[in-house]
């Protein structure tokens, strides 16, 4: 993760015309674009750039979207963020389940995209050391190294910073709204279905059984919780 | 209503062409029936009294007493009757005569039954009859003077008069079997032939009425609603006319239909196609307009008006987009239970409106809806109010058992009165004059749509006081979409 300076994007898009608008806006705000035009490309890309954050068409010839998507999460732990050029609900939710962190719905203007960039890589307060314990899970805030039974916890940076967010107050009630604005630096009215959504590949990640959260707790109605364990 | 109408009218008109005939040929036989029975006893009465009168000579004495008057009367009514006789104020007296001889039925004779119009022609000499009711029975009195044979064969009167008295009973019983029969055969009929009109009027309103229920269940949108034609009459031409009309209206609304998707789907393909290439230049609007103040003059103006359109169409297409979505029913809610005042308080904020704005905004009212598409119907309402009212504009929430409803109001000129029931038509201009700029024409639809699928409804009004309200009006739990959300 880049602190400060440029950081490095991966925009996989088809269209050349949208590519190199892209290319354009995102280099002019500092950072330092490669932009590939199909998914078998990006993931060849994603291993030889290691970059900061990959922006992801889903409609892509070839492999789609989700499939590349998939692909890369299992690779790495890096933020994407989907364009979804229908601003098709289905869509919107398969991407997220595929494992990306945010979206924006095409036609993209470049200073929405570029926040929610910012957002992605926001750096992670450690100004907290004190390595915390919560039954099997322990969340070191100094390293932002998660353990569950002493073995690491692979979590992507969203994933994490919901976990510090909610973990931070146990047993507080996050309102979905609250979540977006706090985790995802959305206003008011973003999709709470990011919040669903990463709420559930964080369960699948720490819970020893997804359908019974010991420590990602719905509370109906109202949102989120941490424990208590 | 009609149909009860007609079956009314059906029944009246067999019922009274029945009553009418009964009442005719009834009521003709009934009275000649009547008056020949009775002409028959009173011919038959008045022929044995001239007959017995004729027995009576010679009289005894030519001014007779009572007794003699007694003894006249006995002998006149030796049969069939009791009689009394007259002479100079003189009457015979009932107890001279014998019982035995006086027919029971008959009622004893008694001076009030003789009218005061049957005496004076029978003391003119004639013989005379009437018929009068006497203690309730029937009688026939017939009045005779009696008459002295002089020789040389003149006739004299003796100054006698004898009035017989005969009861019509047994007529009266024939006559009342005949009317009970008369009325007998009339309610008969008369049964009959509302039974006969009710199984007459039940053919005609069957297919009527099924040809209401078809054109009913037509007008409420079955278009394939169709009677069945029975046999070859004008109702079964009715009914294959109705079945043509229905087949044809199908036939067009469908074809109507088809034509309405074939263009909701192109719009929705025409907006997708755009939207890639719109997605390159809004890419380097930004660009283009960061650039704009470096830039020569004409170039910069170009660059600033290139991206301000590009704006302006990017908007356009995504709420062409967004009203596709509705047109094929894939816009889905994304429920959320929200205090409906932050919602509002979001919406001002995030749009810089917070100062331009007074609101009246009870705490404490939540309701489980879509934020997103909530805060497009908001904005869509404020930003038109800011833009074409005057201010103040005030948003009301107000609360109700399970709705909730936000009123959003100016004090300006309001909506044009014509322009009121089409405010939220696509692409609807108040006036031709009315800035292309403002809006994509569709705002006001896509907020009503966006109520519409949280099952509310928005609506606007002119103030009596002026300034247009919008009211919109939504459920405290929207219904869940399928699959609902946790």
């Amino acid at each position: 993760m880049k602190v400060g300076g440029a950081s490095r994007v991966l925009l996989i898009e088809d269209d050349p015309a949208v590519r190199e608008g892209l290319e354009l806006a995102l280099s002019r705000h500092g950072h330092r674009v490669r932009a590939v035009e199909s998914g078998e490309e990006g993931l060849e890309r994603l291993r030889a750039e290691l970059p900061d954050v990959v922006v992801l068409d889903l409609m892509l010839p070839g492999m789609d979207g989700f499939e590349v998507c998939r692909r890369i999460r299992a690779a790495r732990e890096v933020p994407i963020i989907m364009l979804t050029a229908r601003g098709d609900d289905m869509d919107v939710v398969a991407g997220l389940e595929a494992g990306a962190d945010d979206y924006v719905v095409k036609p993209v203007q470049p200073r929405v995209l570029e926040a929610r960039i910012r957002a992605v890589l926001r750096r992670i307060g450690r100004d907290q050391a004190e390595v915390e314990r919560h039954g099997d899970l322990t969340i070191d805030r100094a390293s932002l190294v998660v353990t569950k039974n002493g073995e690491p916890v692979s979590l992507a940076p969203t994933e994490l910073r919901l976990l510090l967010e909610l973990s931070g107050t146990p047993g507080r009630v996050h309102s979905r709204q609250q979540l977006l604005e706090s985790v995802w630096e959305h206003g008011y009215f973003g999709d709470s279905r990011l919040v669903d959504a990463c709420v559930q590949r964080l369960r699948a990640k720490i819970e020893d059984d997804s359908a019974a959260p010991v420590y990602v707790q719905t509370v109906r109605g109202f949102g989120y919780r941490f424990g208590p364990v | 209503m009609s149909r009860l109408g007609l079956r009314a009218r059906l029944l009246f008109a067999f019922a009274l062409l029945c009553v009418v005939t009964a009442v005719a040929v009834s009521g003709v036989m009934y009275v000649h029936a009547r008056n020949s029975i009775l002409q028959r006893a009173q011919d038959a009465a008045v022929e044995a009294t001239r007959g017995r009168l004729e027995a009576l000579f010679p009289l005894r004495t030519a001014t007779p007493g009572p007794a003699d008057l007694a003894e006249i009367a006995r002998a006149m009514s030796a049969e069939g009757g009791s009689a009394l006789a007259f002479y100079q104020g003189m009457r015979s007296l009932d107890e001279e005569q014998p019982g035995p001889l006086r027919p029971p039925r008959v009622p004893p004779p008694d001076p009030g039954m003789i009218s005061p119009e049957l005496r004076p022609p029978v003391a003119a000499g004639e013989t005379a009859w009437q018929r009068v009711v006497w203690r309730g029975e029937p009688v026939l009195v017939i009045g005779a003077p009696l008459m002295i044979a002089e020789p040389g064969g003149w006739v004299r009167m003796s100054g006698i008069e004898v009035y017989t008295v005969h009861s019509l009973v047994p007529e009266e019983r024939s006559i009342h079997v005949l009317a009970v029969w008369a009325w007998l055969t009339g309610g008969a009929a008369l049964v009959f032939a509302v039974v006969l009109a009710l199984v007459a009027t039940r053919g005609v309103l069957r297919p009527v009425h099924e040809l209401g229920r078809a054109a009913r269940a037509l007008g409420e949108g079955d278009l394939r609603a169709r009677v069945p034609v029975r046999g070859t009459d004008e109702l079964a031409d009715v009914a294959r006319t109705f079945n043509d009309t229905a087949a044809e209206l199908e036939r067009h609304v469908e074809q109507l239909r088809a034509m309405e998707a074939d263009a909701r789907r192109f719009v929705a393909d025409v907006s997708h196609e755009l939207r890639t290439p719109l997605a390159a230049l809004a890419a380097v609007a930004d660009v283009l307009e960061e650039e704009a103040a470096e830039l020569p003059e004409h170039a910069g103006r170009a660059a600033r008006l290139v991206s301000q359109e590009t704006l302006n169409l990017t908007g356009l297409v995504n709420d062409l987009i967004e009203i596709s979505r509705f047109d094929s029913g894939v816009a889905t809610l994304a429920l959320n239970d929200v205090d409906v005042a932050e919602l509002v308080r979001a919406t001002l904020r995030t749009r810089g409106w917070t100062e331009k704005v007074e609101t009246e905004l009870p705490p404490g009212v939540t309701a489980r809806l879509d934020p997103r598409r909530v805060d497009v119907i908001l904005a869509n309402l404020v930003g038109n109010a800011l833009r074409h009212g005057d201010p103040p504009v005030v948003v009301r929430l107000a609360a109700g058992e399970d709705r909730v409803t936000v009123e959003v109001r100016d004090h300006g000129p309001g909506v044009d009165e014509t322009a009121l029931p089409h405010v939220f038509d696509r692409f609807y201009k108040a006036s031709a004059a009315r800035a292309r700029s403002e809006g994509s024409g569709l705002g006001l639809a896509i907020a009503r749509e966006n109520a519409r699928l949280h099952a509310g409804d928005l609506t606007v009004v002119n103030a009596p006081d002026g300034g247009a309200v919008f009211t919109l009006r939504l459920p405290r739990r929207a219904p869940e979409p399928d699959g609902g959300a946790a």
